[in-house]
């Protein structure tokens, strides 16, 4: 520890990370009567600031200049596409974009908002069930998170309340009530908003679905319908469908995230503290290991502080939480060749491929108009909903078309159909046809983990403060590949109904790695997942680290393997659930919460 | 109406009244940097006056002569010039973005498969110095004169080299440098004016893209209909 290094006043609870996960932890300790300090690496933000009408109407600040995601100059990650290689920096934003500043990417996310499906959540036992052991391809790790969709379903009922989510219900308590998705599990509730409006394109994929015999239904948002007050006495707006979801903080409040929804209520209570511009470089221990004694960080003015604390809940975002344990000497690193160890096992993406259709060009499609969550989408071939058997891999992918708002420049990157070029007049004409009259189909599959997919330290490139990047190594699988050209040719089906004149299926290429330089999702998942054994998991079923009882780590890390939804309505429950656990066991017994 | 003015709008007949009424305030506010020919088609236009204050004349000549290939003016609508791209890139290179203050540039730089991503020690702003000067003395080899006095052709010849990586200048390959130039050159016409590029919001009027409207509340479920409003900006300038 250096010579400037000040030791503050102990708290109950340190949170590491102002996004969702840890405005739900801060939330749910302050209500319990814990003290709670939240520290944030970047910028404190509001959506009266950085969401203020007209200065935040810019795609160029917004999605170009990455005005609210992290600062890659400071730390980013390295990246490589298997263990022979030597992995190279990731140096500008490009395949995935994490956020930074309070609010985390909860600021700038669209606002898909789903549960997880019931077989997602056991996927390995539910795959043996069906198909039998064999059926699981060597070197794929399938597990069950350890927690099922019942014990669940009271969580996520929570978070679409406090986020004021759009949508509409299939099954309410084993009844059809809906329109909604038919492979949807039965809820206990009906969302708190009805379904935003479909946009054009969303409504004609609906009926073209609806025609090509698949179930389509709309797309559950965090972008509220109607006029919303939260269970915290927070108050939404009317989304207005401007576009501008996805790299903004909404200016008309009705995009969820924690700086409308959580942290206003924050900020006033006495228990709650949250300190920005602080980047937590370790957790501490005891001499025995097995127990945090607080966080040490470098605070805005480069001073290096330690904040000790009798709890630690790590909630930054998926691979941050991933290097923290790592940097802090928690829970055993990943060995991928003796398949053994568990911090940095499980790293999994997300198998998105989007397709073009392009309309007559009598149709304009508006493609500017839009709401991040919104749409209109089939899961006739996610998660188990349909016979893998006769198909001989492990996964599936929703389908839909979430027009969030296509801004200018955006357009003019995207261009006009293959083989157009990428400049000059054949590009202006492709272009402006394009963006007049095209829509976007997006398969969202999921991706599974494997033995040689995995976090760990980098050898060679350190961050600003001299701490080893994060090295991912990471590469797309034959079993993934076949999936996502399975469910692509599906939406050739949908985009014929549409009376489509032209179509580009976007299908994952055998042979063609994962490639940094495109963004592809910022749904990165694994590395510390949750499970009920320690040999292959980094956190009990209750988020908790097995090795270190007073830790307890937040975020799409815990997933096992990929999933065909957005993270954030799972990642949202997981806290809540940790939260209750923590509330009604943990404070009273300090200890192991599973063993 | 011209054809031409027709295919631009991309409409159907019953829009086409007010949309045409739109267009021509369009064209009155750009028609300081760019004429459209009794056949429609955008002429290429002088630049406005400006100075730069990053590039110097050799570099800005090349900057203006490559943006009007990148973009030219057509029947599609202006061109890279008419928007002020060329003064969208310079002061862009004024502000921290060029010199990679966003960027992770801790050495060591090496180099590696395309698919993982940039790996050179240069922010946009070397890119750019470096780039120019290779283009500039590539064009002198094989042609005897600067880039920015080539035939049209020719420019596009040397540009699609570039694009393809079959230059090299010094230790950039020349696709970085294209690459950096296009996605300005994007940057510069479709963003919002108060940037210095997308003069008189022409970027956006060709495309069809509404700007700051950002309230489409009532138009949601307006299947079929035609989006009556043209493009505003953050200041409030329409068209």
């Amino acid at each position: 520890m250096s010579d400037d290094s000040r030791r503050l006043k102990p708290v109950d609870v340190v949170v590491v990370g102002g996004g969702w996960a840890g405005s739900i932890m801060a939330k749910e300790m302050t209500e319990a009567g814990r003290t709670v300090v939240m520290l944030e690496r970047g910028p404190d933000r509001s959506t009266a600031g950085e969401g203020a009408y007209p200065a935040s109407i810019d795609e160029l600040e917004g999605n170009f200049r990455y005005k609210l995601f992290q600062d890659l100059s400071k730390n980013t990650v390295t990246i490589r596409n298997n263990a022979s290689q030597t992995a190279l920096p990731y140096r500008r934003m490009a395949a995935f974009l994490p956020g930074e500043g309070v609010g985390g990417a909860g600021l700038h996310w669209s606002g898909v908002h789903f549960r997880m499906p019931p077989d997602d959540l056991r996927l390995r036992s539910r795959v043996i069930e069906k198909y039998g052991a064999k059926f699981i391809p060597e070197g794929m790790n399938l597990q069950d998170y350890g927690v099922t969709y019942e014990e669940l379903e009271p969580f996520f009922d929570k978070a679409e309340k406090v986020f004021g989510t759009s949508g509409e219900a299939y099954k309410v308590n084993g009844q059809v009530v809906g329109q909604g998705n038919v492979f949807a599990p039965s809820r206990s509730d009906h969302f708190p908003l009805p379904p935003l409006k479909d946009v054009y394109t969303a409504h004609l994929f609906r009926k073209a679905a609806e025609e090509v015999g698949f179930h389509p239904y709309s797309l559950p948002a965090a972008n509220a319908s109607q006029q919303y007050t939260n269970p915290y006495g927070v108050q939404m707006g009317p989304c207005n469908f401007c576009g501008y979801c996805s790299g903004y903080a909404c200016y008309m409040y009705s995009k969820a995230s924690p700086n409308v929804n959580i942290l206003p209520v924050l900020r006033r209570h006495p228990l709650f503290e949250l300190r920005a511009n602080c980047h937590v470089l370790r957790v501490e221990r005891d001499s025995t290991g097995t127990r945090a004694t607080g966080v040490t960080y470098t605070d805005a003015d480069g001073k290096v502080v330690t904040q000790p604390a009798e709890m630690v809940i790590l909630t930054a975002f998926q691979f941050h939480n991933v290097r923290l344990m790592l940097l802090s000497g928690i829970g055993k690193p990943y060995d991928p060749v003796r398949n053994e160890g568990v911090v940095g096992r499980n790293f999994v993406y997300q198998n998105v491929t989007t397709s073009v259709v392009w309309l007559d060009p009598k149709v304009e499609t508006n493609q500017y108009i839009g709401a991040g969550g919104g749409g209109v989408a089939f899961d006739d071939f996610n998660s188990e909903n349909f016979d893998h058997g006769p198909l001989g891999f492990v996964g599936g992918s929703p389908v839909w078309v979430n027009q969030a708002g296509v801004k200018a420049i955006a357009a003019a990157h995207s261009g006009g159909p293959p083989g157009t070029p990428r400049w000059g007049s054949a590009w202006k004409a492709g272009m402006i046809d394009t963006y007049r009259h095209s829509l976007r189909i997006d398969a969202h599959g999921a991706n599974m983990a494997y033995r040689d997919v995995y976090l760990d330290l980098d050898p060679t490139w350190k961050d600003a403060y001299g701490q080893p990047l994060l090295r991912m190594t990471f590469d797309w699988k034959d079993n993934d590949i076949r999936m996502n050209r399975y469910v692509v040719d599906k939406i050739g089906n949908v985009a014929k109904a549409m009376g489509a004149r032209n179509v580009h299926l976007t299908r994952r290429e055998f042979g063609k790695p994962f490639d940094t330089r495109q963004y592809q999702t910022t749904h990165l998942g694994g590395g510390a997942v949750m499970g009920t054994d320690p040999q292959t998991s980094a956190l009990n079923r209750y988020m908790q680290s097995w090795d270190v009882h007073n830790v307890f780590v937040i975020g799409a890390n815990a997933f096992p393997q990929g999933t065909g939804y957005n993270p954030t309505g799972m990642v949202a429950a997981l806290a809540y659930w940790a939260a209750h656990h923590i509330r009604t066991t943990y404070l009273a017994h300090p200890g192991p919460l599973a063993g | 109406m011209v054809s031409g003015g027709r295919q631009f709008l991309g409409i159907n007949g019953s829009g086409f009244i007010s949309s045409r009424r739109r267009f021509m305030q369009g064209l009155a506010g750009v028609a300081a940097c760019g004429t459209v020919s009794a056949s429609g088609t955008w002429a290429a236009a002088p630049p406005k006056a400006y100075t730069p204050v990053f590039f110097n004349a050799a570099e800005w000549n090349f900057l203006l002569a490559a943006c009007d290939r990148l973009i030219p003016a057509d029947a599609n609508g202006p061109g890279a010039l008419a928007l002020d791209v060329p003064r969208f890139i310079d002061q862009q290179m004024t502000t921290p973005y060029a010199q990679g203050a966003q960027w992770y540039m801790a050495a060591p730089f090496v180099q590696g498969p395309d698919n993982l991503g940039y790996q050179l020690p240069y922010p946009p702003c070397d890119l750019y110095r470096h780039g120019i000067a290779g283009m500039n003395a590539h064009a002198a080899t094989r042609h005897a004169r600067p880039f920015a006095a080539l035939a049209p052709d020719v420019q596009d010849d040397l540009l699609r080299a570039a694009e393809g990586g079959k230059l090299v200048f010094g230790d950039v390959p020349s696709a970085a440098f294209f690459d950096q130039l296009l996605a300005n050159v994007m940057e510069g016409a479709f963003s919002d004016p108060i940037h210095g590029g997308n003069t008189g919001l022409g970027g956006w009027a060709m495309l069809g893209f509404p700007g700051a409207r950002a309230d489409f509340m009532d138009w949601v479920d307006r299947y079929g209909a035609h989006y009556p409003l043209g493009s505003v900006s953050i200041t409030g300038e329409t068209a």
